[in-house]
């Protein structure tokens, strides 16, 4: 109790970023010592460089990658979530379900990429983002069932000892508890979402996102360039983790025993 | 600590002087292939208005049995009667409250939420249920507290709101399921002394599951002592204290009255009686509290 | 608190009512699991033919967006041309392989790079875990960065590390394609063992780590004889991940790095046939799907032998 919380905050985010910065240090001086030619390892500075040489077309690729992993993620977790609360219920399914996800959970989605792109359609953006659903669905799915069935054995005796009704046994006990498990999921599958949409971006389709700038740029041999796809990419990765962690933050704020 | 004691809610027992009628009631648990008889014929009225205490060693029954009495369990044999009718009547009609070992509050919830649960469920209006709420922390001495969250709260105060919460309904039939097994030497005769105090104002009956035997012997009226494997009841001791004084609010923080009665003659002797049933000529039972 | 719940879960286990003998017997058949999961993939086909028969054939658009796929021949091949289609000739060449063996081939490939990064994974991880759990300072600084490692989408580097791989020379070893696509399969197996490991090791209660040192037992001796035994439960989930991950790192690495004999390069190749063989292109993907699947089936096995740590398993 004696720390301040600006002092405990500094403990937390102290050491990482210097650990981060002593990397990028290294990174710059082992370019810049070692002579490293720039077709093997680019400088930070290089990187930089061309960051802000191409930060229209970057932001605007950044751009189309987080649409296709927001809609992603919210078509694969509506999905996830809507399809655990049936599964929850309905035990066939819940049976017949479990292989499939589990399936899916060891299975690397983004190799559907091709054959959704010609059920698609080559030319559009909607393969992208059922990949990036697919990926999502399976956290989502996962956690929200598991949340489903942690209500507490206490707190089921108390509902029946209160005679509560099966939809005031969901709005007090069930969907509290399984709330902070759903926001756990989505944290999870927020960065799959980006990773994906950007994955998919490899194997096809319109030439328009981070994943297919970073293909072309490599392919010319203008890494710099390449690495500073990437690091658009990194900072859609970055938003997506930030804004699900900090809902998971909120959400979970009063869960526990 | 409260003195508070402007709320006596009479109980209404409008079926009868019997709270809980149990006849004959057995419950086995498992299959056919190997069936674990939990209770065996266990014969029991309790009175409206009256405290009776189930003590017994670990895996005697005596949780099950109050479960039976909940209907959060039904019996595999014999009958169980709540206020008349069955325990399910009972349970749909909301006509008892109930504690349990843990407190079991919903972390989501203020202390105030929690204890309005009960009566948020049965469709109470927002402003009786927050009269009611406010009447009842102040009962337990937790005015203070009615905006914190439960893990705000020490474990005593956790039990307290969870009694609380068993009496919003103003319950006629008070199951309680070692509701002061988790805590401390202090917090528990405290809370025991309040308890006392409750159930005098509001003439509730209570079924009180505990293995500590100062404990029974303290609240009730009578002690049912329970044996394991099968459970059945061994004896029911009765006890006549003259709780008078501790029914009524200490005058200091440490409930002097109730400390008066803990040293009574009466007090020992029915503690000694409940240990001798409890031992039943055999070695000491293990798994209960002699202290 | 496990002991004061232990009656009422025991009395919810075995207290519902006996079920009629025909559900029950349905009731045990599901617990057959490759039945079930024969049943599932029966399931999921029979899914795919229905919106086949009735969904629209150019699927359903909203405006210029289209949200439900096209049903054509085309577009979703029956599943038993599929199935048909992994036991014809890869190809109309002469003595051209069945399609089957080819997947297999390219499956045996992919599987040997995967597993390679899997261990390397699993090594760096463990390292990682081990040496975060001794120094405070370090799981301060690294664990930010490796969760931060993760939402970074360094698998788009893969394309890069092509061009490393054909210049980079380490003394007498010459650097192989395949092991740059290893070593991005790596990248993704690694995180969740240190994650998983790391929490794992954490996880004996206090009371056992004061029993140890109340022993005289150094930091060795408490790592070997109460921290990785306690981390067994925690692992095993973590392995699991790790070896999905791997083939999800091995698979895409393939494509991006061009890196051909795998099943990321034929799934790319065959992607070209969508038009004129349209159950083709579906091959290489369910190389994939069995590729994953036997890959957790290892760790499961791998669990058995350990199982008797597994008292608890934690959920992954």
């Amino acid at each position: 109790m004696t720390r301040s919380p600006v002092a405990g905050a500094a403990r937390q985010v102290l050491p990482p970023v210097v650990l981060l910065a002593a990397l990028l240090g290294a990174w710059h001086g082992a370019v810049v010592l070692g002579d490293v030619p720039p077709f093997v390892l680019p400088g930070p500075a290089a990187i930089g460089d061309q960051v802000v040489t191409y930060r229209e077309a970057i932001s605007s690729a950044a751009l189309v990658t987080g649409r296709n992993a927001a809609l992603g993620l919210l078509v694969g977790s509506v999905l996830g979530v809507l399809l655990a609360v049936v599964a929850a219920a309905v035990h066939l399914l819940d049976v017949l379900a479990e292989p499939v996800v589990a399936a899916l959970a060891v299975v690397p989605i983004v190799a559907l990429a091709p054959v959704l792109y010609a059920m698609y359609g080559a030319g559009s953006e909607q393969a992208r983002v059922v990949v990036a659903a697919l990926a999502v669905f399976v956290p989502v799915y996962v956690t929200t069932l598991r949340g489903l069935r942690q209500v507490r054995p206490v707190h089921r005796d108390l509902m029946a000892a209160l005679a509560a009704s099966r939809v005031q046994v969901a709005r007090t006990v069930t969907i509290p508890t399984a709330v902070p498990f759903v926001f756990t999921g989505l944290r999870m599958a927020s960065s799959l979402a980006v990773i994906s949409a950007i994955v998919a971006e490899y194997f096809g389709g319109p030439r328009s996102g981070i994943g297919s700038f970073i293909t072309t740029a490599a392919a010319g041999s203008n890494y710099a360039q390449a690495w500073a796809y990437v690091l658009g990419g990194i900072a859609v990765g970055l938003t997506f983790y930030a804004v699900t962690a900090t809902a998971e933050h909120l959400a979970t704020r009063r869960a526990g025993p | 600590m409260s003195t508070v004691q402007e709320h006596p809610t009479p109980a209404a027992h409008p079926r009868g002087a019997t709270a809980v009628e149990i006849v004959g009631a057995g419950r086995v648990f498992g299959g056919r292939s190997a069936p674990v008889v939990a209770l065996e014929d266990v014969d029991l009225t309790v009175a409206a208005g009256e405290f009776v205490s189930l003590i017994g060693p670990s895996g005697c029954g005596k949780s099950t049995l109050l479960r039976l009495v909940a209907d959060l369990d039904q019996p595999t044999s014999g009958t169980v009667r709540v206020f008349g009718g069955s325990a399910r009547d009972a349970r749909l009609a909301r006509d008892y409250g109930i504690a349990f070992q843990q407190a079991g509050l919903l972390p989501w919830r203020t202390v105030r939420a929690n204890v309005e649960l009960p009566l948020a469920l049965a469709g109470t209006g927002r402003a009786s249920r927050r009269e009611r709420a406010d009447e009842l922390l102040a009962m337990v001495g937790l005015t203070e507290f009615a905006e914190h969250h439960p893990d705000q709260l020490s474990g005593g105060m956790q039990q307290r709101v969870a009694i609380a919460r068993a009496l919003a309904d103003s319950p006629s039939l008070l199951l309680m399921d070692e509701p002061f097994g988790a805590l401390d030497e202090m917090t528990r005769e405290h809370l025991q002394a309040q308890l006392l105090r409750i159930c005098a104002e509001t003439r509730a009956a209570v079924v009180f599951v505990t293995h500590s035997i100062p404990e029974a012997v303290f609240l009730s009226d009578r002690v049912v002592v329970m044996s394991p494997r099968p459970g059945r009841i061994r004896q029911v001791v009765d006890v006549t204290l003259d709780r008078s004084g501790a029914a009524t609010p200490g005058s200091g923080p440490h409930d002097d009255a109730g400390d008066d009665l803990r040293t009574d003659a009466a007090f020992v002797a029915a503690v000694a009686a409940v240990r001798t049933a409890l031992h039943g000529g055999g070695t000491g039972p293990r798994g209960v509290d002699l202290r | 608190m496990s002991t004061a719940t232990a009656p009422t879960t025991l009395a919810e286990a075995v207290s519902s009512p006996a079920a009629p003998a025909a559900a029950g017997r349905v009731a045990r058949l599901l617990r057959v699991r490759p039945l079930v999961a024969v049943l599932a993939a029966f399931a999921v086909a029979a899914l795919w033919e229905a919106y086949k028969l009735l969904g629209p054939e150019q699927g359903w658009s909203l405006g210029e967006t289209r949200l439900l796929p096209r049903t054509t021949a085309m577009a979703m091949p029956h599943t038993w041309d599929v199935a048909a289609r992994l036991l014809e000739p890869v190809s109309g060449a002469t003595g051209a392989e069945a399609l089957w063996v080819a997947v297999l081939r390219a499956g045996a490939s992919s599987a040997g790079i995967a597993l390679t990064g899997w261990a390397i994974g699993v090594a760096v991880g463990a390292v990682l875990a081990v040496t975060m759990q001794r120094l405070r300072v370090v799981e301060s600084a690294v664990l930010p960065l490796v969760v931060l490692s993760q939402t970074v989408p360094l698998i788009a580097l893969a394309p890069l590390v092509r061009s490393w791989g054909s210049r980079l020379e380490l003394g007498a070893v010459t650097w192989q394609p395949w092991m740059s696509v290893a070593v991005i399969a790596s990248y993704l197996a690694f995180f969740p063992v240190a994650v998983g490991m790391l929490r794992g090791l954490q996880s004996p209660d206090t009371i056992h780590v004061e029993l140890m040192r109340a022993y005289g037992a150094g930091w060795w001796t408490t790592l070997v004889a109460l921290r990785l035994p306690a981390a067994v439960p925690h692992l095993l989930p973590a392995l699991r991940l790790a070896a999905a991950n791997a083939v999800v790192g091995t698979v895409v690495a393939e494509v991006a790095t061009g890196l051909p004999g795998g099943l990321g390069r034929m799934i790319l190749e065959f992607a070209n046939f969508a038009a004129s063989d349209p159950p083709k292109p579906w091959a290489p993907i369910l190389g994939a799907v069995a590729l994953g699947l036997l890959a957790a089936g290892l760790v499961a096995l791998l669990g058995r032998a350990l199982h008797r740590y597994r008292r608890t398993e934690v959920a992954s």
